[in-house]
């Protein structure tokens, strides 16, 4: 396995009131290329901090310290694209075969089994990125620092507030095609229109003119799935993507991430408080207890044999089809 | 206490701040620097500022101490601007919240009502309520507060609308509380910041209808106003101007301190977030 | 014997000028000490039903008979008088308390508007509520937004208890909790209920915990009921359309038991 991301040692504290809040307390671990990860947590554990800093989302008043390194080949960098695109523009296909930088911290080119850092950016990391020549002839070129839309798609909990409320559905999602691929408008807005079919809205062609508010809460969060890998990226982060949602919703939405991350060969990042609904999608499992790591492991090995006594508790915890009822578990009855 | 600290954080509020605390002293201090009645002859007529140093701002027409004048009408007018507020919030909040909790038929009428007294200009409304009643203190706070209570209504009619519909509020009712204790208890204290943050402006303006109904003649005849002393001015405006000027100075400087407060308060509560 | 009976309940709205059904139809009964509970997807009409047999909302059609009375026929005084016996947790414990609330204050205004406890009683009563629902008596003085999500849906749950009530009717009401703390809150409820013989109407889109706590089950669908029964017999064999669609679509932990 390649890994495509490698976290070490992630710090992140919030300053609250003058009071510093530690959210992640030194989280090292490795995202292989292709994999499906989730990351289980309560609240607190600082799951959604990680998801947020590995994208570079975080707010600035966030303390940041530790290394993420992204390792992307070159090859595979041209691939997912392409099955979204049927025509390639000359400067999107350099983009696609060259690397970009991370705002957070340092990339390189070439394999990563070996985890040597080329650049490593110690301390703060809220910065661009000071790294290699070569990142920055990148970002000039295409004049886009940031790299979150480009190769990090994020699917928020929320799909409203990450949608603009008076934009239409095909612009929203044609800007971003717009924006990282350069292309065309007229190409974007059709780009658009097969991204909704690839998420399976039901009648693409109307959907482009109709506005958020018009859409059920499981459509919206299509449209933003449809936003976030508008432009093909590497890792698609799904930041508790279904926890708004019914159970129904949420297993077809479930569904639709599995089948996009299969078809585009993307790497998955699924944030989630159910260890339930991550074991169903996930390769491994992260759990995070208080900022900190405390158990990574095969989603076989996590549920049937977790080294951690909370992971165990959280098992324990999960009340699904087949658990005993609590009232005869007491010995009650009505 | 970091509220506090947030407010001083800018010049302005600073500033506001310095201007409104020196007025309140001065209209604390009327009656100990000037213990007599300020429109008791004190010297010659018309004396220039600056000439006599027992009287520093110099007398008026009738030899009246301009600086003794001053100091109490900044107590009239702080005095009139802080109570006219006060009411047209009072009136303007509980009306807001009647309408806005109650709806329906309520909320229509309270609200028509409200529509009329906004059509009418408040200046007109109260030079008419003056002129009708008589002018005293009371009746001038009454007039002014006639006008300016329809502003805090319609905003605190719109915060009850959206606090009505939240959970607790329906929280309230299944526990049995009674829909006046739920409007005035539980949803108009979560519905004031908006409204009190009408107040500086309501404040500036009382002071200065205040000071222009003084100024046509319809404050309190027994009270130095500031109003009053530049219409007092105006008839020797060209050979004696300051006695119109340091009045009206008086006025500019107190609602200037009265906006740079309410900005400063404005500016410390708002919580700012640059997500860049 | 039934503490309510719903019977052909419905509520219509408008949305975007045209009508819909919201509640269709709907009856249903309760017993003393038992959980019925309603599940069905967002836009069922679940929380509608909450609402309306909790007289937030007005029906169009049908009745509500809560303890072998016409709930429906009461108003005013009366109606306020009976609420003590019908209560309510919410699912977001932050959004159901007034922001500027302390706890004490929280669970002192039932006790003060049903004439429960005298004032000077009225601390103690609030300490024992908090030591029932597993609380430290000492939270009393803290505002409701300083204190853990757990705690404040065990302080939701004093409060609903403060006035004896013969119903509650949780909506979502252990759903924005953490796993493990939802256990304990389970728990609680379940203690209460055999305890003080309190029913419940349980509204959740969770099967899982439906099955966990209810002993039968509503299943709904565009406001109409879909299927009802034996909770356990109902989720491991649905006969509607959406009871096998919600059975299908929650997740399986599929473990190798020790």
């Amino acid at each position: 396995m390649t890994a495509l991301l490698s976290i070490r040692d992630l710090r992140v504290a919030y300053r609250r009131d003058g009071i510093e809040v530690p959210a992640l307390k030194g989280i090292s671990l490795d995202v292989e290329a292709g994999e499906r990860l989730a990351i289980i947590g309560e609240s607190g554990s600082g799951k959604s901090t990680l998801a947020l800093a590995v994208a570079g989302l975080l707010a600035g008043g966030a303390e940041i310290g530790g290394l993420v390194d992204w390792f992307l080949p070159a090859s595979a960098g041209a691939k997912a694209p392409l099955s979204v695109l049927p025509d390639i523009s000359p400067s999107r296909g350099k983009m696609g075969s060259s690397v970009a930088g991370s705002p957070l911290a340092t990339s390189k080119i070439g394999e990563g089994r070996d985890h040597e850092l080329i650049s490593p950016l110690e301390g703060e990391m809220s910065g661009r990125t000071e790294g290699g020549a070569v990142e920055r002839q990148l970002f000039h070129l295409h004049d886009k620092p940031a790299r979150l839309g480009r190769d990090i798609g994020f699917v928020f909990q929320d799909p409203s507030s990450s949608l603009d409320p008076v934009m239409p559905i095909g612009k929203q999602i044609a800007e971003v095609v717009h924006t990282h691929l350069g292309l065309s408008w007229p190409d974007s807005f059709a780009q658009a229109k097969t991204l909704l079919d690839r998420v399976r809205l039901p009648d693409p062609e109307a959907v482009l003119h109709v506005y958020p508010h018009q859409l059920s809460g499981g459509q919206k969060q299509r449209v933003a799935i449809a936003a976030a890998i508008a432009a093909g990226p590497k890792l698609l982060i799904a930041d508790e993507a279904t926890s708004a949602l019914d159970t129904i919703v949420q297993a077809e939405i479930v569904s639709l991430i599995r089948r996009l991350v299969a078809e585009d060969g993307m790497t998955l990042l699924f944030i989630s408080h159910d260890i339930a609904l991550a074991a169903t999608l996930a390769d491994r499992i992260a759990v995070l207890r208080h900022g900190e790591l405390i158990e990574l492991g095969e989603t076989d090995q996590i549920l049937n044999a977790p080294r951690h006594a909370y992971t165990r508790a959280l098992l324990d915890a999960h009340l699904g089809l087949d658990t005993e009822p609590l009232f005869h578990r007491q010995g009650a009855s009505a | 206490m970091s509220r506090l600290r947030r407010f001083f954080r800018t010049p302005e509020a600073i500033a506001g701040a310095l201007i409104l605390a020196l007025l309140a002293a001065m209209a604390l201090a009327a009656p100990l620097l000037f213990p007599g009645d300020p429109q008791a002859i004190a010297g010659p007529a018309l004396l220039p500022p600056f000439q006599d140093w027992s009287l520093p701002l110099g007398t008026d027409r009738l030899g009246r101490d301009v600086l003794a004048e001053l100091f109490h009408g900044a107590r009239t007018s702080l005095a009139v601007g802080l109570a006219a507020a006060a009411a047209a919030l009072l009136i303007g909040s509980v009306v807001g919240t009647l309408a806005g909790f109650a709806g329906g038929l309520i909320d229509e009428v309270l609200m028509r009502i409200t529509d009329a007294f906004q059509t009418v200009p408040s200046f007109l409304l109260a030079l008419a309520f003056v002129s009708i009643v008589g002018p005293s203190l009371g009746v001038v706070v009454a007039a002014i507060a006639l006008g300016a209570w329809t502003g805090p209504a319609r905003v605190a009619r719109a915060e009850v609308l959206s606090i009505r519909e939240r959970d607790y509020v329906a929280g309230a009712r299944v526990i049995g509380m009674h829909p006046l204790e739920i409007a005035f208890r539980e949803v108009l204290p979560n519905a004031l910041p908006p409204v009190l943050a009408l107040s500086s402006v309501i404040v500036a303006a009382a002071i200065l209808t205040e000071a222009a109904l003084s100024f046509l003649g319809l404050g309190d005849p027994n009270r130095v106003t500031w109003g009053g002393m530049i219409a007092e001015g105006r008839t020797v405006l060209r050979t004696a101007p300051f006695l119109s000027i340091v009045p009206g100075v008086a006025l500019v400087l107190t609602v200037l301190g009265v906006y740079l407060v309410g900005e400063g308060v404005v500016e410390s509560t708002a919580v700012r977030r640059s997500l860049s | 014997m039934t503490v309510l009976a719903v019977s052909n309940l419905a509520k219509r709205y408008r949305r975007g000028g045209k009508p819909f059904a919201a509640v269709d139809d709907v009856s249903f009964e309760i017993g003393p000490a038992e959980t019925l509970a309603l599940a069905g997807p967002s836009g069922s009409g679940k929380s509608t039903i909450a609402r309306l047999v909790l007289r937030l909302t007005e029906p169009d059609a049908g009745r509500i008979d809560f303890e072998s009375t016409d709930f429906l026929a009461l108003s005013g005084a009366a109606l306020r008088a009976r609420r003590a016996r019908l209560q309510m947790v919410f699912q977001d414990p932050l959004a159901a308390f007034n922001p500027r609330a302390t706890v004490a204050r929280v669970l002192d205004d039932p006790l003060r508007i049903h004439n429960i406890a005298p004032r000077a009683e009225r601390r103690h009563r609030i300490a024992a509520l908090l030591e029932r629902v597993g609380l430290d008596a000492g939270l009393a003085a803290r505002a409701i937004h300083e204190i853990s999500g757990g705690q404040r849906q065990r302080v939701a749950i004093a409060r609903a208890i403060a006035t004896r009530p013969s119903l509650i009717v949780l909506d979502e009401a252990v759903s924005a909790l953490d796993v493990s703390v939802r256990g304990q809150i389970l728990e609680l409820l379940l203690d209460l209920q055999r305890q003080e013989r309190i029913a419940y109407l349980f509204i959740s889109h969770d099967l899982g915990v439906i099955r966990a706590v209810a002993h039968r089950v509503v299943i709904l669908d565009a406001g109409r009921v879909a299927e009802s029964g034996d909770a356990r017999a109902v989720i491991a064999n649905p006969q509607s359309a959406i009871g096998k669609a919600l059975v299908e679509a929650t997740p399986r932990l599929t473990r190798n038991r020790p």
